[in-house]
Order: C-alpha cells, then structure tokens, then sequence
C-alpha cells in the first residue's frame, strides 16, 4: 500500500516542477516524458514480450511527420483537404498510419523466429529515416518548420511549462493503461509471451494476436510522442528519427529496468540526464568537441548486460524495504460468481482415439501404426522405456505434431491440421513433461491463465480495467482449482519458488481451468515426494469419477500401477501390450522391453 | 542507360557485392558458432581503411593505443585468474607472449617511414594491428556472456558498435580518408574500361573465400568451428572449447572486416562512422541466406550490391530504402514458411 | 572408498546434483578401476544420465571427482576431454550435417592440437571394428539409422583414445539384433583393456558383460555389487517394474 502514496507524492512532485524549476531544466523534464512514453512501449515489446525493436524511432517519426505535414503544407491534396491545419485530426492520421505501418511490419516479421526482427526493424528503422530525409514535400534533411502550438480548452500550450502538463498527463495515463493491461487476462497472455509461448497456446492464447497488440500499442505510443514532440519543438528533421536514436530508446530501457513499468521512466530519465551531463564534461577531459559520451554509454551498457541484465530499476525495489514493495495483491471478492461449466460426456463414451499413427522423421519412425482409445471416466497410461516413443505420440494426441500417417480423433473429429489451440477450445488441456510455468508471476496469474478461454473482454477494457467482473469470476475459478490440487495456501506465492512436485501439481490446477473433458498428464508424477504422489493419485481419481477422461505419460511405475485402469505399453514405436495393471506386470514382452532381453 | 554505363555501375556493383560478401560470410560463420550478431563488424572496416590512410599520411595510426589498452585490461585479467586458480606457469608464457607483440608492434609503428614502406607492408602491419582486437573482444566481452539469452548478446553487439563508432572518432578524427589505389593503371576489355581498384577487389575476395572454403573443408581446425555450429555441445565433448572457438571466429571477423576496409578504402571516402550502413548490407545479404546459408548469403549480397549501383542511377536519393527495403520480400516469403508458435531456448 | 589401490581411474565421492531446488542427485560414491567395466543400471528417471553428465562437468555438481590421478570438484568438460575422459551421450549429439569421417577425426582434435598425429591409425582400428562405418565414410552423419549412429557416436568417442569411456545408454531406441552387437563390442573393448563406465536402462543385457555394477534409484545408489551378483538379484527387477509396493502389501498384510 506505501507505494500507492510514492506514486501520489510523486504525482505532486511533477505538478510543481515546471512552477520551481527554470526552463532549461523543464524542457529537459519535457524530453524525459516524451522519450519515456516511447521506451514504455519498449517495456511491454521487449521486457513483457520478449520481442527487441530498434525502429521505435521510425514510428515516433511517422507520428510526428504526419502531424508536421498536415498541419504547415499550404495546399495540402485534395483527399487530404480536409484535415487541414487541425494538430488533433494531424495525431488521428498519424497514429492511423502509424498503425497501419506496424500491421504490415508485424505481419512480416511477427510471426519469424527471434533475430529476424531487430534485425528487420534496423532494416526499416535506416528505410524510414532515409524517407524523410528524401521526400521534398517533407522538407527533405532541412526539414519542416512553423508548426502550430497546441492548444487545448482554449489554453495555447506554447511553452514549455504549459505543454508540460500535456506531455506527462498522457504519458501518466499511458502507464495506468499499461499497468491495468498487464494486470488482466489479455495481460497474461501478452505475459506468457517471454518462454511460454507453447503452452499459452495450448491454454488457447492465440499468440500472433498477443503479440501484435504489443507491438501495435508500442508503435501507438511512440507515434504519441512523436506527435507531442512535433508540436513541442514546432519543428521536425529526420535527425531525431534515425536509427542511432532507436538504439538510444531501448538503452533507455534496457538501463530503467525492461522489465517494469516504472523502468522506462527512470531509464529515460537517467539516459536524458546523463548525456547532457557527459556532453557537458568529457569534451573538457578528451579535449575537442566529438560525441565521445557514445563511449561511455557504450560500455555502460555492456557493464549492465554482464551484472545487471534487469536493468536498475529491480535493483532500486530490492533496496526498498519489504513493506513498500507492491503488495497488492489480484483480490478475489467471494462474491463473485463463478464461470459456467461444460458438459461432460457420459462415463464410457469414446473421447480421443488415434487410428493407425505412424510418425516418421527423416528415416527414423517414431511412431508406427499406433492405436489407442481413451474413454470418458477413464485412466489409460502409456509406459514404455526410454525412447519407445511416448513423447512423439504425446504430441500426435495433443496436436502440437502431426502424424505422417493415420489420424488422432478427438469427439469424433479428425485433429488433422488442428492447432493445439483449437484442440484447446474443444476441450483438451495438457501438462508438460518440463515444467512450463511464468516463473515471476504468482501461483494465482499462473493459474488463472488456464482460464483464458473462458473469458472474452478484449483489449481496451482490460487497459480500462472496465472487466473487473469477469476478472473475479475467473480469478475465482483460479483460486477454485487451486485450493481442490491442495496449493489453497500458495496463491501469492511466486510460481518460480515451487518445489518441482508443486509445480507440477500446479500445472494440473491450470489444465483444470481451462475446464476440459480430457486431459493429458507428460511425468505428473516425476520429482514427487510419496505423500504428494499419493496426493496426486487421490486427485485423478476423483477427477475420474466426475467423468473426465485422463491419460498419462508416466515413468513411475508404482504410481502408474496403483492408479491406471488400462495401460498401453510401447517399445520402437509400436505398442507391445495392452491391459489391466496385473496383466502388463507378468506380461514376457514388457519384461523384456524393460530389462532387456535374455538370451 | 547505355551498354558504357552499364558496365560501369555493374563493375561498382560487382566491387561493392564482392565486399559486402565477405561481410555476410563472416557474419554468417560468427553467427552460426557464437550465436552473436556481429554488428560492429562495419567499425573492422573503417578501423582497418582509416589505419591504412594514416599511415600513408605518415602518422602513426592511434590505434596502437587501443589495442595496447585491451591487451594491458586482457592481460590482467588472465594474471589475476593465474593468482586466483593456480594455473599452469603457461599461462605466464602466453601472457609475456601478447604484451611482447604489442611492444613490438608499437615499436615497428614508431620507427618505420610509415609513409615509403611498401604498400604490402602497410596492408600487413594494419591488419596485425586490428586482428588481435577481435578474439581480446570476444574475450572480454561476450566469454563472460556464453549463457546469455540471445537478446543480451545482441544487445551487447550493439552497445560495442555505440561504442567503438565513438573510439573511432577519438582515434582517427572527423575526416574523411580514402588511400591510395593498389595500382594506378587501368583495363581496357573492347569497349569496356575496367578500374583497377574493382580488379583487385574481385580478386582477393574470391582469393579469399576460396581460402575460407579450403580452410573450413579440408583443415581440422575449420572442422572444429563447423562442428561447434552444428553441436555445441558435440564439440565440447570432442574438447573444442568454446571460448576456443570464439576468438577464433571473432580474429576472422576481425581479420576479413579489415581486409575489406583496405580493399575499398582506395575506392570510397570512409569516415569514422561509414562501418555501420555496410555491414549493415552485409546482414542483409545474411538475412537473405536465411542466417544459415552461405552461399545464398553471398548471393544475396552480391544482389545488394547490385541493385544499389543501379538505384543510384535510376533514384540516387532513393539508394539506401531500396536496398533496406529488399529484405521485405523475403521476410514475406520467410513468414508464409514458418509456424506461428517457436518457443525460445 | 574400501578398494583404494594405486590402479583406480575414476573415484566418485559424495557426489551432488541439484537442478534448482530439486536434488537429482545425493551422496553418489562410485569407484572404477583400471581395465574394468562398470555399469550403473536403474529405471528411467534415477539419475543415471545426471550422474554421467556431472562426472563429465556438463552439469555444476558438488563432490570430489578423482580421475587418472587427479581431482576434480565441478570441472569443465574441456579438460576432462583433455585429461582422458570420453562421453558418448545420450542423445549420441553428433555433427548431424558434417560426414561420418569428419565426425570421427574431430573426436582426435585434443590429440591433433597435441601434435599426436597417429590418429590415422585409430581411425583404421575404428573402421575395421565398425566396417559399416568405413562403407559410409563419406555420407552425412544425420542420415545414419540409429544404429550407425551409436557406432558413430562410439568411434567418435574412441577417437580420442580416452582412458575411460563412458557409455549413456548405448542401446537406446536399437533393435535388439543391434543391442547385442553393440555389446559384443563393448565386451571386446574390455578384453583389450579399455576401461569403460557404462550406464544401462537394459539391466541384462548389461550385467551380462559388466565386471561390477551399481543399481541407482531416486539419486541414490540403491544396490551395489559384482555383475554376476546382481544379475540374479530379484530386487533389481521390482526397481525396474513398480513391484515394490505390492510387495510392501504383501509383506504387511
């Protein structure tokens, strides 16, 4: 709670300032603000998403050329006549386009593996600059002058003190809308982001879309800036657009603290300060007049990478006492209701049944006329020793592979060409043979993303926080599934610091929530201790009992035992025995598959 | 356009391609061994044409100094690791070893008419003074890193660009340089006149990716850099280190990044910060061999070099967005061939 | 720690491996002498290839590592490489996209940095023991059978002319026509005085050929004794088969 006053003593702090302050130093508070809003949406790209962009610069460029364009060309085409003269239709156009460019940008490199796009967005960052500076109507390296002031309810923002208030109004309203996403369940998808892209998708997030809302709203706050800075200054060139200040945004970044919100502030902030500090010194220790702060800043940042790769700002809330540090935890108010169910099958009836799976990579078969059925109230487990196949034919059920011949039905319906996210939506949930969980956030927000398909409140009222309601609901089917699995008492605690066994447990918690009719178990029970085992055991059998069919890839054989009803055995691929538990005991084959044969 | 002005913006084009090959390959092969993306690649080139333009005016190039600073901080390091694990008394040797070469390269630098030796002399001197910066590079900076996400080295890359684009202005002031042509006259093929510059460029690139061919192919030490590409952790296990495998993937970087720099320095006028933009066309070319193919990395490159000679005659001002631009396609093409969900390391 | 004589190559003591918070492996004692073959056998997940991995320094450990003389606590997999230790993983891990020769010369890169230039004959001794190898010197090692793999990644190993070399599951994913070549050559190995750590999820097929062996279970060493002992041991099959409780069951019922 002590933070939330830091932030109101923090918010009275910047009232005063331009009051107190002499221009100089209010106009340096003006490009903190304004670099800040772009590096906040550094925050969500790179920190939360994981994604690196070197060409924010572009987008505040775009942002502050339209503006710049629309607002001084005297005879503007006739398409565009309208929009003449007016900064707020220039901010509407800009950030259309800027959009627009973001999309089409996103969809090339969006979908590509990790270096294609910071190296694409230096390709496009170097492009973009050298469009401005060759595009006579935009005043090509000199650049445009003569833009109007802002003005707003009548108040001309003129000087830097007045378009101050403008400039961190929004970029305060800018991090309360980034917080609130972030703490909402689009938030959490856009979290899962960073190393737990697999199985979002197969909580049915549908990824691509996480991640070009946050490289759209990323491009939308810089184009913001842009626009700010365009009627700040009155003026534009390409200079402030080029790829050399993209690179100083995400150092800005990287330096506050990628990982937070509050990081960019202070990373712009310290970067801002820090150069003028280094221009102001080194010339008089280097002696002539290079940009030599490059130098420092430079190395400065390698420095970060090898001791402090989170950046300063973890560094600072570490420091702060306990009892200040973010307390306030997601609430779940008792009252809400809770979410409505599916309807299970009848017990017996066929829920996923493979026909035939033959997997081959290259010359090697994984799987070979593989067939199993699954039935609604059931445990089937697939044993086999190592490198039988089991986790080949683990994704053949769960959709994330698909086999070279024959067909895994699920409900009757072929999963050919099915993505697990789909699978997900029809009703089968998953656990990973490695734990895959978000290691920073809560047990709960872990959790609770196991509810992601059940919700439906986009966007924009999760950056309002304008679905609080259903946000309880599914919290509370969170802390619901949560309390059943016996980790009631862990709910705020971080994910990360589980115990292997609990996190595995707390993987089943999640698969729950997605409230699925099957549900597919990789090594439940590997790293348990024999209570939690037992614990377990009692779980799926009363999950069973409810009418949800389970199957369980499983190397310990005592568990598997005691808990399945049938087992199917696997040796090279193929299915060497199916049974009850006594029977796959004494059966000569499975002897030897596991002991190797006598000769 | 006429068949004349053909020849000549091909020739530009061709000359141009052949250097931002080299500049693929090597990115390429430090990329594959390193998982690192070599951005300061572009600042081996300058470094290496601005060495050669000093001595030719002839001053003792600056960079002595820096290459006498990362060998004292190189140095320490390795002296405060034998005090701290009791190395074997080798280490001492290699130690005495690299601060010898440096005093004598300082020495050669100070008390040789720079300006009269012969040019081949100048070229060799240069690039024994900018080569040892790669592995002493590698070594301080990124050996510390080896588990870092790729983003951090990535990072890291570029902060040492930021940085080395600063020293290179410190080391070799704000001018321009170009130095002289390896030799003056010129070709007459029919009608078609060719630079000898462009000649001898062509020449040792394709000498030189020859070389690397053989090299990587035939000797065990290549063998051992492919294989730490190919399996990191099968080569480990054959002993390859790692480490090992970085500086020497890093000297090459250094090595071909400064020949380049020599090889065009006669051509174009390069300044302390000309480095970036053409390796920058140099991953380019990279990217078009998918960060995997070198033979496609150097096509595309040579396509780079191309297509930006003939832009300069049809849209001069338009030069650097087409040739930036000429990634899209292929981005396009890259992403209708990708699954949507890749989950990181 | 009982047998300490001057031929002992590898002692293991009081060896650990956590992953985080998970220990996967505690208080590992394991000794191996010149010229023999040991194996560590037990059911998947028992720590088997943690424990190969921590030997070889791919895992941080905690312990003593003393081999050929010298002791190691956490080391790095270049040295030991360096001071004699060979590993063929699991997951074989070779140069998928390099041809089979290559594969093989690079595994006597320790010994070509060294100056030793006698690997041309080892690499004879290879082909000659794996002549399937020799007829496809020349293809690409990722389009090898599983098989040719593990020979493969065997010869590979043996290039180095390790002082031990260690084995993870060498049988894994082969047919057993397959299997039983591949310990007919470690049991030739043997006879000409390699000394080779083995560990085998197939307990018969490796006790059969081993001189002692150590049964892991949970981390632990569970039992311990000469092949010919344990090969006959009930016990080892209720490790592997999940009889254990049924037996507890029994014996309180």
């Amino acid at each position: 709670m002590k933070s939330r006053y830091l932030i109101i003593i923090g918010l009275v702090v910047l009232a005063f300032a331009p009051q107190v302050l002499p221009t100089f130093q209010v106009a340096l508070l003006n490009y903190i603000g304004l670099y800040a809003l772009v590096v906040l949406g550094l925050v969500l790209l790179t920190g939360v998403g994981g994604m690196t962009s070197f060409g924010q610069a572009a987008f505040v460029g775009l942002g502050a050329y339209s503006t710049a364009y629309l607002t001084t060309t005297e005879q503007l085409p006739g398409w565009l006549a309208w929009s003449a003269g007016s900064p707020w239709i220039g901010l509407l156009i800009g950030l259309i386009l800027t959009a627009a460019v973001a999309l089409f940008l996103g969809a090339l490199t969006l979908k590509l593996s990790g270096h294609y796009l910071p190296l694409g967005t230096i390709a496009w960052g170097i492009s973009l600059y050298y469009l401005f500076g060759t595009m006579s109507s935009m005043g090509g390296h000199t650049g445009i002058s003569g833009l109007p002031s802002l003005s707003l309810f009548g108040v001309v923002l003129d000087k830097g003190e007045k378009i101050y208030y403008l400039i961190w109004a929004i970029l305060m309203f800018a991090v309360w809308v980034t917080s609130n996403l972030l703490n909402s369940r689009e938030g959490r998808a856009i979290r899962a982001l960073k190393g737990g892209q697999l199985m979002a998708e197969s909580m049915g997030v549908n990824t691509f879309r996480s991640k070009m809302i946050i490289f759209l709203i990323s491009a939308l706050f810089a184009g913001i800036s842009g626009w700010l800075y365009a009627h700040t200054q009155r003026f534009v060139n390409p200079t402030p657009f080029g790829l050399s200040m993209g690179i100083d945004y995400l150092f800005m970044a990287l330096i506050g603290g990628v990982g937070s919100v509050w990081g960019a502030l202070l990373g712009a902030g310290i970067l801002t300060m820090l150069k003028q500090w280094l221009q102001d010194w080194l010339p008089l220790i280097m002696g002539g007049d290079g940009q030599y702060e490059a130098i420092v800043l430079g190395l400065l940042i390698v420095f970060m990478m090898h001791r402090s790769p989170g950046g300063i700002w973890p560094l600072l809330v570490k420091l702060a006492p306990a009892s200040w540090r973010n307390q306030n935890h997601l609430k779940i108010a008792p009252s809400a209701k809770s979410l409505t169910r599916r309807d299970l099958p009848e017990k017996g009836q066929l829920i996923l049944e493979a026909c035939n799976v033959t997997r081959r990579f290259g010359g090697l078969v994984a799987n070979n006329q593989m067939n199993l059925q699954l039935h609604a109230g059931e445990i089937l487990a697939l044993i086999g020793p190592n490198g039988a196949g089991k986790s080949t034919m683990f994704n053949q059920l769960s959709a994330v592979d698909t086999p070279s011949d024959g067909e895994v039905l699920f409900l009757d319906q072929s999963l050919k060409g099915k993505t697990s996210r789909e699978v997900a939506h029809m009703g089968m949930s998953r656990t990973f043979q490695h734990v895959k969980l978000l290691t920073t956030m809560t047990v709960l927000e872990n959790v609770a993303l196991g509810t992601h398909m059940r919700g439906n409140k986009g966007i924009i009222s999760s950056a309002l926080h304008a679905e609080r309601t259903e946000e309880q609901r599914l919290l509370k089917e969170a802390e619901y599934q949560l309390e059943r699995v016996g980790l009631g008492d862990h709910l705020y605690t971080e994910a990360g610091s589980l115990s292997l066994g609990q996190q595995r447990i707390l993987e089943i918690a999640r698969a729950l929530c997605a409230d699925p009719c099957v549900l597919l178990l990789d090594e439940p029970a590997a790293g348990l201790r024999h209570k939690e085992k037992q614990a377990l055991a009692e779980l799926l059998k009363k999950l069973k009992k409810e009418g949800l069919a389970i199957l369980l890839v499983e190397h310990d054989m005592d568990f598997v035992m005691n808990l399945a009803d049938r087992i199917v055995v696997m040796e090279f691929g193929e299915k060497i025995a199916e049974g009850l538990p006594e029977e796959i005991q004494t059966n000569p084959a499975v002897l030897e598959a596991y002991l190797g044969g006598a000769e | 356009m006429n068949f004349q002005i053909a020849t000549l913006l091909g020739q530009d084009g061709l000359t141009n391609g052949a250097i931002y090959a080299l500049l693929a390959l090597s990115i390429l092969l430090v990329f594959t061994v390193t998982r690192i993306l070599l951005i300061p690649l572009g600042e081996f080139v300058t470094f290496g044409a601005l060495t050669m333009a000093a001595m030719q005016m002839g001053k003792a190039p600056n960079i002595e100094w820096l290459l006498l600073g990362l060998a004292l901080i190189d140095c320490a390091l390795d002296l405060y690791q034998y005090l701290k694990h009791r190395a074997e008394s080798k280490k001492l040797k290699v130690i005495a070893l690299k601060l010898s070469y440096v005093a004598i390269m300082i020495g050669l630098l100070n008390q040789l008419p720079l300006s009269e030796i012969p040019m081949a002399l100048q070229v060799v001197l240069t690039l024994c003074l900018i080569v040892p910066i790669g592995p002493i590079m590698y070594r301080l900076f990124f050996q510390p890193l080896a588990e870092a996400p790729a983003l951090v080295l990535l990072i890291v890359s570029i902060a040492l660009h930021v940085s080395m684009v600063g020293i290179g202005l410190l080391l070799f002031g704000p001018e321009g340089a170009r130095t002289e042509p390896f030799s003056d006259s010129n070709f007459r093929l029919g009608s078609v006149m060719l630079k000898s510059q462009t000649l001898w460029v062509i020449l040792v690139s394709i000498v030189l990716i020859v070389t690397l061919f053989i090299a990587f192919e035939r000797t065990l030490y290549g063998k051992a850099l492919r294989a730490t590409a190919v399996n990191r952790m099968g080569a480990r296990l054959q002993g390859i280190s790692p480490i090992f495998a970085g500086k020497a993937t890093f000297a090459l970087a250094a090595f071909i990044g400064s020949a380049s720099g020599i090889l065009i320095a006669p051509i174009t006028t390069l300044y302390y910060d000309s480095g970036f933009i053409i390796s920058l066309k140099g991953f380019v070319g990279a990217i078009i061999g998918g960060l995997v193919s070198y033979p496609l990395a150097a096509f595309g490159a040579i396509a780079v070099g191309m297509i930006e000679a003939f832009s300069m005659f049809w849209a001069s001002s338009y030069k650097e967005i087409i040739v930036f631009t000429l990634i899209i396609p292929f981005l396009i093409w890259r992403s209708m061939n990708s699954h949507n969900v890749e989950d990181e390391e | 720690m009982t047998q300490l004589t001057d031929n002992i190559l590898l002692d293991v003591s009081d060896l650990h491996v956590a992953y985080g918070k998970v220990e996967a492996l505690t208080g590992i004692d394991l000794t191996l002498k010149e010229g023999k073959l040991v194996t560590v056998i037990g059911p998947n997940g028992a720590g088997k290839t943690t424990l190969l991995s921590a030997i070889m320094g791919i895992l941080p450990s905690k312990g003593t590592i003393h081999f050929n003389g010298k002791d190691f606590i956490s080391p790095e997999v270049e040295t030991l490489v360096s001071h004699g230790l060979g590993l063929v993983p699991e997951k074989r891990e070779l140069f998928a996209t390099m041809t089979v020769q290559d594969n093989l010369l690079l595994g006597a890169f320790q010994r070509y940095r060294r100056g030793d230039k006698s690997y041309d004959q080892t690499l004879d001794e290879i082909y000659q023991l794996f002549p399937r190898l020799k007829e496809r010197c020349e293809q690409q090692a990722g389009t090898l059978s599983g098989g040719e793999r593990q020979m493969l990644a065997i010869g590979r190993a043996m290039m180095s002319k390790p002082k031990l070399l260690m084995l993870d599951e060498p049988s894994l994913g082969l047919a057993p026509l397959i299997t039983r070549e591949i310990f007919r050559i470690f049991a030739d190995l043997r006879s000409q005085g390699v000394s080779i750590l083995l560990v085998e999820q197939n307990a018969r097929a490796a006790l059969k050929v081993a001189d002692y062996a150590y049964v892991l279970e949970g981390g632990q060493v569970a039992m311990q004794g000469p092949a010919t002992e344990l090969a006959n041991d009930p016990k080892v099959i209720e490790a592997y088969l999940g009889f254990a409780s049924k037996h507890q069951e029994l014996l309180s019922s």
